[in-house]
């Protein structure tokens, strides 16, 4: 048996008197791709961070590669952030430094690489996810939504990572631009050779870029599989939220 | 009843971040000690804090100085004791005004500008990215903008003396009919090192008060626009709050007076 690349146990964690996550349980493989789904607000983006570190759990442990880094700080925890590469929803570029600037930040400050150095390379990803030189050196303010998005990739894949988290990488892009950023993920994921984990309410995003389905509801994994048995799944909330159906065992809480 | 609980309730959640701040000011200054040290950002904070808050400080000094020379002037008249204007303007300045002024100033500018840019940075994941790019937030943006507060501050702070108490040169030698040499004279010879020396240490702790208020509001600024505004309103109000504060306790400290 392989050691799982990311493994979560009993996870939980709680946000004042909403408990968010109740029991988290997920195995995920070296190379593979797998996506969560779920509702606005069931957890989703909370389950990414504690993984990150960004969010410590209030229970369970969390293995990377094996080794529990749950409570890491320190040195510790930047050598294992060396490890992960992240696309955020909103891309969470930097404003006060330019486009490349942004792709060679985790290589300069993370990493201590000089600059030309670093910056070669930052053109070098900007054109994996077919963005030419010269947007190198507008600033994030300057670009749509879509070329944000682009350069959130770029600068996640700069250091190539062994373990890439995406975001709701299509939430607010018009179809073909969501269809031009899901290729990019599939193609910079085989690449680099990554273990991917994405999160989305995308189903058509969540069928392409996947191998693995996960859905999180209520704080728990109800369900996880092949992504090819999603229709087969024979969980009603699946089979709810795969169809986008309103009426089904999911009641969605109209307030927060 | 319910008062009881609801003064328990407000007291409680006071100390609670009276624990956060503490916890927040713990680990920025520890991490100042830590490599690495960021010297372009230092830089780039000192130009942003202290050169471009120049000319507020320098304008609000002005007229202080300007205003004090003329009513020391109107109260000394009572006593005949109007000759003292340039002693009192200086000690006035240095030991108070002029750090206060340039702290209240500074505090409206920069703490304002900060918990906004901060804020920003927090509610669109820009501080989570930091993390996730091996680069610790607190090093990357906190400390930076301390060392530059407490380091401009006091040197914000000596032009700003300076310049109010040229505001009251002024004063005094065109309306009070003070002759400008004796003035001058007066000044230099009244003014102590220790005078000068105190007002300076109260700017440095200004800078940081003002600085760590305002990366503090901007780290813990929640939901979006609103959240940023309101974090930069808390910045500067605590900053003031402080600041004054701060002056009482560094007064009686440094004179011991209390
Ligand atoms: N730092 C935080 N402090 C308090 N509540 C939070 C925090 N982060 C997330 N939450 C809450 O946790 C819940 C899940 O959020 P999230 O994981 O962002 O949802 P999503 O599945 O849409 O990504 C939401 O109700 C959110 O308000
Ligand atoms: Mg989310």
């Amino acid at each position: 048996m392989t050691v799982a690349k990311i493994e979560l146990i009993g996870v939980k964690k709680r946000f004042g008197k909403k408990q968010v996550l109740d029991g988290i349980n997920l195995k995920i493989d070296k190379q593979s791709s797998t996506v969560i789904i779920g509702g606005s607000g069931t957890g989703k983006s909370v389950t990414i961070k504690c993984i990150l570190g960004i969010i410590t759990p209030d229970e369970g442990t969390i293995l990377i590669d094996g080794v529990d880094v749950t409570h890491l700080r320190g040195a510790a925890r930047d050598a294992v952030m060396r490890k992960f590469g992240m696309l955020f929803q909103g891309a969470a570029l930097f404003d006060s430094l330019t486009v490349w600037e942004n792709v060679a930040f985790g290589l300069i400050q993370g990493r201590g690489m000089n600059r030309n150095q670093a910056k070669d390379i930052a053109i070098q990803k900007l054109a994996k996810v077919g963005l030419g030189s010269d947007v190198a050196y507008l600033s994030p303010a300057e670009l749509s939504g879509g070329m944000q998005k682009r350069v959130g990739l770029a600068r996640a894949i700069a250091a190539d990572p062994e373990i890439i988290f995406f975001d709701e990488p299509t939430t607010g892009l018009d179809p073909i631009m969501a269809d031009v950023i899901n290729d990019l993920i599939v193609s910079t994921v085989r690449d680099v050779g990554a273990t991917a984990l994405s999160i989305t309410h995308d189903m058509v995003s969540s069928r392409k870029i996947s191998d693995r389905i996960a859905m999180l509801y209520g704080g728990k994994i109800i369900w996880d599989g092949p992504t090819s048995q999603i229709n087969q799944s024979g969980n009603d909330y699946v089979d709810q939220f795969i169809h986008g159906r309103a009426e089904g065992p999911i009641k969605m809480a109209v307030k927060a | 009843m319910n008062i009881v609980a609801g003064i328990g309730r407000a007291v409680l959640a006071l100390l609670a971040s009276l624990g956060r701040i503490a916890d927040f000011t713990i680990r920025s200054v520890t991490s100042i000690v830590s490599p690495p040290i960021y010297g372009r950002l230092i830089a780039v904070q000192i130009l942003r804090i202290g050169y471009f808050s120049l000319p507020v400080v320098g304008l609000t000094a002005l007229s202080t100085g300007a205003v004090l020379a003329l009513q020391i002037y109107l109260g000394g008249n009572r006593y005949g004791a109007e000759a003292i204007v340039p002693q009192i303007v200086v000690l006035g300045i240095t030991r108070e005004l002029g750090p206060v002024i340039a702290g209240l100033m500074v505090a409206g500018r920069v703490a304002a500008a900060i918990a906004a840019e901060i804020g920003t940075m927090k509610v669109t994941e820009q501080i989570d990215a930091l993390t996730t790019l091996a680069t610790n937030p607190i090093k990357y943006l906190v400390v930076p903008r301390l060392i530059a507060a407490v380091v401009s501050m006091p040197i914000l702070t000596a032009i700003g003396d300076s310049i109010g108490v040229f505001g009251g040169y002024l004063v005094a030698t065109q309306n009070l009919g003070f002759t400008g040499s004796i003035y001058l004279k007066n000044t230099v010879d009244f003014a102590t090192r220790q005078d000068i020396m105190s007002g300076l240490i109260k700017a440095s702790v200004f800078g940081f008060i003002v600085a760590l208020m305002g990366c503090y509001h901007g780290f813990n600024s929640k939901g979006g626009a609103q959240g940023v505004g309101a974090a930069t309103t808390s910045a500067v109000v605590s900053s003031c709050i402080l600041i004054l504060a701060a002056d009482f306790a560094l007064t009686a400290l440094l004179f011991h007076t209390a």
